[in-house]
């Protein structure tokens, strides 16, 4: 084949590769219902299982009777924790290192905990199964509040830990402590704070809340008996992860688990966790002999399969008079519910909650989180964020706020003087990071000039008066969030989740028309990764897009990784692709210098092919070269062309960006309407700016919504009063804002293509945003900080309590 | 439990059978037709990942029985593409515009649009917002949905639509 006749611009446009808008491959599917979802599987013979959950918080469960169940048409079995302890699976380990019980064993610790589980033929049988368990409950007083936790005489939630002064993270000093983690330097932190020209001290809550993917967590396990082999389909963001697990736990050989993750309806680390859903799925496959389908709904989904943030974190920030900031110091109480479930690294019990100086030069710091048990759901992943990263830049943010409020000083400005400096990267960060890149400054004064600030900040200033002569009830707050993250987990040195180093991997094969199939670690929920990551091949390797085919989700065939959460995709799973794009150009480099009779020193890439130096007229395409690898190889070397990459990343990557909120809030009503939304973002080189584009967009209502109103929120006997869409914020097409998106461009020097990852940076930058928005509207009139969530209701009590409904 | 006959029109195809009285519409779609491409997503009628098309009208099939469509023309997303395959505007404006990622609303959210561009050809932006409301997406943030709409609009009425999806 020539590609003489071509110019240089149409054989890269042929690639579709980096930084092309390329339209997405899965939507080929996607939009004529030819997605293949979990529950779109049906085998033969297959079953149907739902649980018998508690209606009580905390309750000792004196009986469990199924007898009726058993009788009920359809119904083949009731699992309870008995049945499971005779399979040694009445508990099962944690991500972070507690253990939950499957089924409820004498006691139960949260609303609708799984208390048995209930096997038939179909799913309307199975409902009528689980109705007609009885199971006899003697209530125990909760623990609900968080601040109660540690209190000498508050009940005692966990007894399987009763006497056990040390956990998986040290020492525990209370029957309901989970563990106390501590970072940065407390004494230099302290003399900070005593020779503190200004100070702030404020308690900054971040309330709980749940990813909620339109398509809940659910799975088919079929064992085959003959065989003695396990298949799981599910909807699982770490397929490798859960076939480690269940093989640990099964004792089934991990070559005898097959784990299969189809489309997945979305993620959000919803389902990056292990459910008591999988197990009792899993064992009721082994018992019964036929495949079962465990499918939750919605309601199940927001009470019970993981919960996002609820961290209560006191930030005190030290500075000089003119706003230089001196010292930072947090203490987070972190409610993780009944067990401790928290997706993070082991070495890691808060996660990465250490980026808490966020993007600005703090010359010390200190941080401390206490982890406590209460009557409340086990999860704490990571909602569209890396590991607690959002709930750390929502404490600086609001914090960098307050202090600004407190200096005088204008928010923008106080942050713009204390950035870490464009020559200062690689930054050590106070509490131990290294910052691999940023421009911070160029970022944000962009930023501030897109959106008119000074003009902006005029206009408030107008309305203010505005509103004091009553001339008007809207206030107008402008909201300011400059994010640094930290994702991409991460090093084998110090990433790792129950023992499994967090790198990531692939596997790419060439056919010998030239065409390509790449297989993968990760796994796409949405993110487009069938689309971005044979972007980066092309890229790599001169192969065009539309002839490679991207396969995730298999553990049988793809190479072993740790899945799609944190933002790990591009930063580890995307290295890995260009590290094995790259083995495999170097072969096909030898095989072109064969081809053209030099030396291989001799010959020099061009987009999709090499050429010899100075000679351009002599070249190979990789098409011909692919056809060579296997047909005639040179002399000695082995045929075939394909590579496979393992790869641990040195570090984070650390994405940031300026996010600006303009915002308008009726004071009668509480109404709020947001005016105006701009959001930059740098996430280094950019793979596919459409993508990008459209990540922000979803990140950024996500975080409308957590922001303006989405919570799950319990009673003082622990139910649940939100549990379901109609009473859980999920912005409409009406409610969501327009977004404006932007960029600078500030690669990652350790990344092999620069990329540092986006999907979760909207969701880490717009909840602050929104929040600092809707502060800075009421602080002329006295308000120093508002809790979110900010929904119309407690606006309106906002201006109740400052007296402006006369 | 006692069996109810039906009988729908589905893709414009008559199809038939028994189910049980409870049986959901959205359940008799999925598994005893095999159309998998209306999905559940809430339970309780406010994600509109089930949205089909009943006698010209949007409905919830989680929300309806089988029975009650006995005698109805259903249209769900396996219909909408042409007999030679070929994308509906709808379909390729969702593409295009970039109006999805997860796909697991999609096929409710095509079928939505559908009924609001018969209703209403040249819908404006806020008619496209308030249009949908029925259906949630977790994933887009909307604004390219709306392209989306406005793309196949423009498609549909023989127009061209200018804007790149953002």
């Amino acid at each position: 084949m020539s590609t003489a006749v071509l110019t240089r611009e149409q054989r890269e446009a042929n690639l579709e590769g980096m930084g092309c808008r390329r339209k997405r491959v899965e939507d080929i599917r996607f939009t004529q219902g030819k997605g293949n979802y979990v529950d779109d599987l049906k085998l033969p013979g297959m079953l149907f299982g739902d649980f018998v959950r508690s209606q009580y918080a905390h309750a000792r469960v004196r009986r469990i009777d199924k007898s009726k169940a058993l009788k009920v048409p359809g119904v083949l079995a009731v699992l309870t924790a008995e049945e499971l302890k005779g399979v040694n699976l009445a508990w099962m380990p944690t991500l972070a290192q507690d253990v939950q019980m499957v089924l409820a064993d004498g006691k139960v610790l949260f609303q609708n905990q799984e208390v048995a589980f209930v096997v038939a033929e179909d799913r309307y049988a199975a409902a009528d199964g689980v109705e007609a368990v009885e199971v006899e409950y003697e209530e125990l007083p909760v623990v609900i509040d968080p601040f109660k936790a540690l209190a000498p005489d508050a009940p005692v939630l966990r007894e399987d830990l009763i006497g056990k002064t040390s956990g998986a993270h040290g020492p525990r000093r209370h029957h309901n402590h989970i563990f106390e983690w501590t970072v940065g330097d407390k004494a230099g932190t302290d003399a900070a704070f005593a020779n503190a020209e200004v100070t702030i001290k404020e308690l900054i809550s971040y309330h709980r809340t749940h990813p909620s993917p339109l398509e809940t967590c659910q799975c088919v396990a079929s064992f085959d008996k003959i065989k003695g082999e396990l298949t799981v389909y599910g909807t699982f963001q770490a397929p490798h992860v859960i076939r480690t697990v269940a093989s640990l736990l099964s004792k089934i050989p991990e070559h005898k688990i097959h784990v299969i993750s189809p489309d997945i309806g979305g993620g959000f680390g919803n389902k990056v966790g292990a459910y008591p859903g999988y197990i009792c799925a899993i064992v009721a496959s082994i018992v019964t002999g036929k495949p079962v389908k465990w499918v939750e709904d919605r309601i199940e989904n927001l009470t019970t399969t993981s919960f996002a943030r609820d961290y209560h974190m006191t930030t005190e920030i030290a500075a000089t008079k003119e706003g230089r900031v001196t010292g930072l110091r947090v203490h987070v109480l972190a409610d993780h519910g009944g067990f401790d479930a928290c997706a993070d690294p082991s070495k890691f019990p808060a996660g990465f909650f250490a980026i808490v100086t966020g993007s600005y030069d703090f010359p010390v710091a200190h941080a401390t989180v206490d982890g406590v048990y209460t009557n409340k759901a086990p999860g704490g992943v990571a909602y569209r964020c890396s590991l607690r990263v959002t709930e750390a830049a929502y404490a600086i943010e609001r914090g960098m706020d307050i202090l600004a409020q407190k200096l005088g000083m204008d928010p923008a400005e106080l942050r713009l003087k204390n950035f870490i400096r464009r020559e200062q990267f690689p930054y050590q960060s106070a509490l131990g990071w290294e910052y691999d890149s940023g421009d911070y400054h160029t970022a944000m004064n962009k930023a501030l000039e897109a959106v008119g600030y000074r003009q902006l900040r005029a206009e408030q200033a107008a309305k203010r008066e505005a509103f004091k002569r009553g001339e008007t009830r809207e206030i107008m707050g402008i909201g300011l969030c400059f994010f640094t993250e930290i994702v991409g987990a991460g090093p084998s040195k110090n990433c790792d989740i129950l023992g499994l180093a967090m790198f990531d991997s692939c596997e790419i094969r060439l056919h010998p028309t030239g065409a390509a199939t790449a297989r993968m670690g990760s796994k796409s929920q949405g993110q487009g990764h069938e689309t971005t990551y044979a972007q980066i091949i092309a890229s790599e390797i001169g192969i065009p897009a539309a002839d490679i085919m991207v396969e995730e989700g298999n553990t049988d065939t793809a190479p072993y990784g740790i899945g799609t959460f944190g933002s790990r995709s591009t930063p580890v799973a995307g290295a890995a692709i260009a590290m094995a794009a790259r083995k495999i150009r170097n072969k096909a480099q030898m095989i072109a210098a064969y081809m053209l009779e030099v030396h291989e020193s001799d010959l020099e890439w061009d987009i999709d092919g090499f050429r010899v130096k100075g000679l351009p007229e002599r070249s190979k395409s990789m098409k011909e070269i692919v056809w060579a690898a296997y047909n005639s190889p040179p002399p000695g070397m082995e045929p075939g062309l394909e590579a496979v990459s393992y790869y641990d990343p040195p570090n984070m990557t650390y994405p940031f960006g300026a996010y600006i909120c303009v915002m308008d809030i009726d004071v009668d009503t509480g109404v709020y309407k947001v005016r105006r939304f701009y959001a930059l973002d740098d996430c280094g080189t950019r793979i596919n700016p459409m993508i990008i584009e459209g990540q922000v967009h979803g990140g950024l209502t996500e975080a409308f919504a957590i922001a303006m109103g989405q919570e799950i929120r319990y009673d003082e006997i622990g139910n649940v009063v939100n549990g379901s869409f109609m009473d859980f914020f999920i912005p409409t097409a009406v409610e969501t804002p327009q977004w404006e998106t932007d960029h600078t461009v500030t690669p990652s020097p350790h990344h092999p293509i620069g990329a540092k990852g986006v999907g979760e940076s909207p969701n880490v930058g717009g909840v602050p945003a929104f929040s600092n928005a809707v502060n800075d509207a009421f602080s002329f009139l006295g308000t120093r900080h508002i809790p979110m969530p900010h929904d119309h209701w407690r606006n309106w009590m906002v201006a109740n309590s400052l007296g402006l409904h006369g | 439990m006692a069996k109810a006959h039906v009988k729908m029109t589905v893709n414009g195809k008559e199809v038939e059978g028994l189910v049980e009285p409870r049986t959901l519409l959205i359940h008799y779609l999925r598994e005893t037709l095999s159309l998998t491409g209306a999905h559940i997503g809430c339970d309780t009628t406010h994600c509109g990942a089930c949205t089909v098309d009943l006698d010209g009208k949007s409905v919830k099939s989680c929300t309806l029985f089988a029975v009650q469509a006995d005698g109805a023309s259903i249209a769900t997303i396996e219909g909408m593409a042409g007999p030679d395959g070929s994308l509906h505007a709808l379909q390729e404006g969702f593409r295009m515009m970039h109006g999805l990622q997860c796909g697991y609303c999609t096929p409710g959210m095509i079928m939505r649009a559908h009924r609001l561009l018969q209703e209403n050809p040249s819908p404006t932006e806020d008619e496209i917002r308030f249009g949908i409301a029925g259906n949630l997406c977790r994933c887009t943030g909307y604004q390219n949905i709306v392209k989306a709409i406005q793309y196949a609009a423009a498609k549909l009425r023989g127009e061209t639509f200018a804007e790149a999806a953002e």
